[in-house]
């Protein structure tokens, strides 16, 4: 009992399964349909003789549904299997569409032809290698961002590169005469090595001294330590003088540049090195200024027990300044 | 009121609450500082102790607990302390060690970039370095291979072609045609660098770098300009196997005689298998001082993959061989149109084989590292 007119009243006026509807018009979603829109002509439930492509794993096939077959749903759709070539296709579709209503037979040919040209593209596209694409994973961007903060803060880079490249001066890992270093740096590196064949003890004492400027500390500790030098150093200076006269003004020089580390380490080489000499007269006048904030109380402690030490100390140094600067 | 189990935490008055518990702070705070300042004033006359004390108090970081593997180097010139350090700790029984480093010297002077540390070429001649992109960079992408060119001193830009068959391995042959050691694939997302790819040319390997915490020259404060020399290297941390290889990796991208009066560092730190670059210029200020300022640009890699070959190009387009019938050994790949090269051609493999691949399952402890 095949009604279209009933069908297609019930499906416009009422409910349609397949039926889509959006603001401007509705769209079917019958796999039948030969266009995808929803309307009197294109449904293929509503129309008793009707005629659609559909592609099965890449074939083509026209499906025509008549009158006759209606009582039979299982035998509904003749299935005809059409031609890869395009223009065959569209001639078999003349001939089995023969007589049938002019628009049945220009949606089917159009739909064919939607059909050849996205299998086209989908075979281009499977031979040529796509850009993979990868998901963002956020947690673990997150957790290694995380790590990443810790592993920067646990490598102190910048003591590292310090701490290779004075392995690399000390090593003579550039040359005898080396173009990267400082003319009298390189001298007083020439001297220790001299004085370090000579006496060993000497050079653990220098050692020592080493370490315990690269390890972390509070800066009373750090000046204790410097005392303690100091004493190592009045005892040695007695092996042989003229030697440990000029190393210890030059070390007087590398003292007093540790203590004031942290004011040049950021802004040296912004100057040129014609400016350097003020400039490092300049902070050797911060050298005090820096200290004498944070440690006020200790000082005078010290300087108490070992007062005429350390005005020997201060002597030095104003002599030596100019010393060591003149090469820049 | 004060009895044995007396806590701050009970008072119901809100200001007594607070009160109370600043003053215990307080009190815990100054009870620390003296027994500080106790043990400073022990440790001025006894520097003996101190140095005891350091050397007992050492404290425990994820560095010095690393688990072993087995593929650690020993004896290693380039990381030398930490190395020794870190490899001492794990139970490394010495004779196998011993042996083990015969093997993997003798595997290291094998590998892809032996040829690097015994040609016979000029060592101040930078090698050749191609940087691109990924197609479609944007402004960023560009900004940071501008930097990247500024840090190899043989690097060279060339902006990814558009259209199809510009895959990465396929240049990646074109390049080693045209004489260049390295490739550089600066990979973008959400319009900023996110990845690395180097690859060796000819031969490969290829590594993937994840690329995080980029910051160009000029966003660092305080910045040095940088200048053509050669910089010296400063490769840090890398232990195991697959370490040197990117240690190697790294080192053959720059010219084997740094110009030293330039004086210019440029340092790959790893840690905890993040690669931090920096590019400093240093001065020696005492024999025991070197100042550094920063010349950049900075970024932290982090490796995710190591290919045998270069990046692999599936042409799935190409018609398949012709039978052959004698002559049992095969060449390999079917020829592409690029004829104008010199005799040596490199054509991309047509399947990636990874050497090693980064995967969460790998990290069974966040002790384990792999470089």
């Amino acid at each position: 009992m095949q009604s279209d007119d009933v069908i297609w009243s019930v499906i416009n006026q009422q409910f349609c399964s397949y039926k889509v509807k959006t603001t401007t018009q509705n769209f079917c979603r019958n796999e039948y349909n030969v266009t995808g829109l929803c309307n009197r002509q294109s449904c293929p439930l509503a129309n008793s003789r009707y005629a659609t492509v559909r592609e099965k794993e890449g074939v083509l096939y026209l499906y025509v549904k008549t009158i006759e077959r209606a009582h039979s749903p299982a035998h509904m759709w003749e299935k005809i299997k059409l031609s890869s070539n395009y223009s065959k296709a569209l001639e078999q579709i003349d001939q089995e569409l023969i007589h049938w209503p002019n628009f049945s037979i220009h949606k089917c040919k159009q739909r064919v032809t939607k059909i050849t040209q996205y299998l086209i593209k989908m075979r281009r596209l499977q031979l040529r290698q796509q850009p993979k694409l990868v998901g963002v994973k956020k947690k673990l961007d997150r957790r290694e961002a995380v790590r990443e903060r810790k592993a920067l803060s646990a490598a102190k880079i910048e003591r590292s590169i310090e701490k290779e490249l004075i392995e690399r001066l000390k090593s003579k890992a550039y040359g005898d005469a080396p173009l990267n270093v400082n003319e009298t740096v390189w001298q007083a590196i020439l001297d220790r090595e001299k004085r370090g064949d000579k006496g060993k003890g000497l050079a653990d004492g220098e050692f020592d001294m080493v370490d315990d400027e690269t390890d972390e500390e509070d800066e009373d500790e750090l000046e204790e330590e410097m005392e303690d030098e100091w004493g190592t150093r009045e005892f040695v200076s007695d092996i042989s003088e003229d030697e440990s006269d000029g190393l210890s003004d030059l070390e007087d020089v590398a003292d007093d540049e540790q203590s004031d580390e942290e004011d040049e380490d950021e802004a040296f080489e912004s100057e040129s090195r014609e400016n350097l000499q003020p400039k490092s007269s300049l902070g050797k006048r911060k050298a005090p200024s820096a200290s004498q904030p944070k440690s006020p109380k200790k000082r005078p402690d010290k300087k108490a027990k070992k007062g005429p030490r350390v005005e020997v100390e201060y002597e030095q140094e104003l002599e030596t300044v100019p010393l060591s600067l003149s090469n820049w | 009121m004060p009895t044995s189990s007396f806590r701050s935490s009970r008072i119901k008055n809100k200001i007594k609450r607070e009160e109370v518990a600043n003053k215990i702070k307080k009190a815990k705070r100054q009870d620390k500082l003296q027994r500080r300042l106790e043990r400073a004033k022990i440790e001025a006359n006894d520097p003996a102790a101190k140095k005891k004390r350091l050397a007992e108090n050492v404290p425990r970081t994820l560095d010095n607990m690393r688990e072993f593997d087995p593929s650690f180097l020993t004896a290693d010139p380039s990381s030398s302390t930490q190395t020794s350090a870190s490899t001492s700790t794990p139970q490394n029984p010495d004779d196998s060690g011993e042996n083990s480093f015969d093997e993997t010297a003798a595997d290291i002077s094998n590998d892809p970039f032996a040829y690097y540390f015994t040609s016979e070429d000029d060592p101040t001649v930078p090698p050749k370095v191609l940087i691109t992109t990924s197609p479609k960079a944007s402004k960023s992408t560009y900004a940071f291979c501008d930097e990247l060119v500024g840090v190899f001193p043989g690097a060279g830009f060339i902006r990814r072609k558009k259209g199809k068959g510009f895959e990465m391995g396929r240049i990646a042959g074109w390049a080693a045609g045209r004489g260049y050691k390295h490739m550089c694939v600066v990979n973008e997302d959400m319009k900023k660098p996110n990845a690395i790819t180097l690859i060796h040319l000819p031969n490969g390997p290829t590594a993937y770098f994840k690329l995080t915490s980029v910051e160009l020259t000029n966003q660092i404060y305080g910045h040095a300009r940088a200048t053509p020399h050669n910089p010296e290297l400063v490769l840090n941390g890398f232990v195991t196997r697959l370490g040197q290889t990117v240690g190697r990796m790294f080192q053959t991208m720059f010219p084997a005689l740094p110009e030293f009066q330039g004086r210019q560092v440029v340092t790959l730190h790893n840690q905890r298998d993040f690669l931090f670059f920096r590019r400093h210029r240093y001065a020696f200020r005492s024999t025991e001082k070197v100042a550094l300022q920063e010349i950049g640009p900075r970024f932290t890699l982090k490796l995710r993959s190591v290919r045998k070959g270069i990046p692999a190009v599936q042409n799935f387009g190409n018609a398949p061989k012709p039978l052959e019938f004698d002559s049992g050994e095969n060449d390999g790949d079917p020829k592409e149109d690029d004829d104008d090269t010199s005799p040596p051609k490199v054509l991309p493999p047509k399947q990636d084989e990874y050497l090693w691949s980064w995967k969460p399952e790998l990290e069974t402890s966040r002790k384990t590292f792999f470089l």
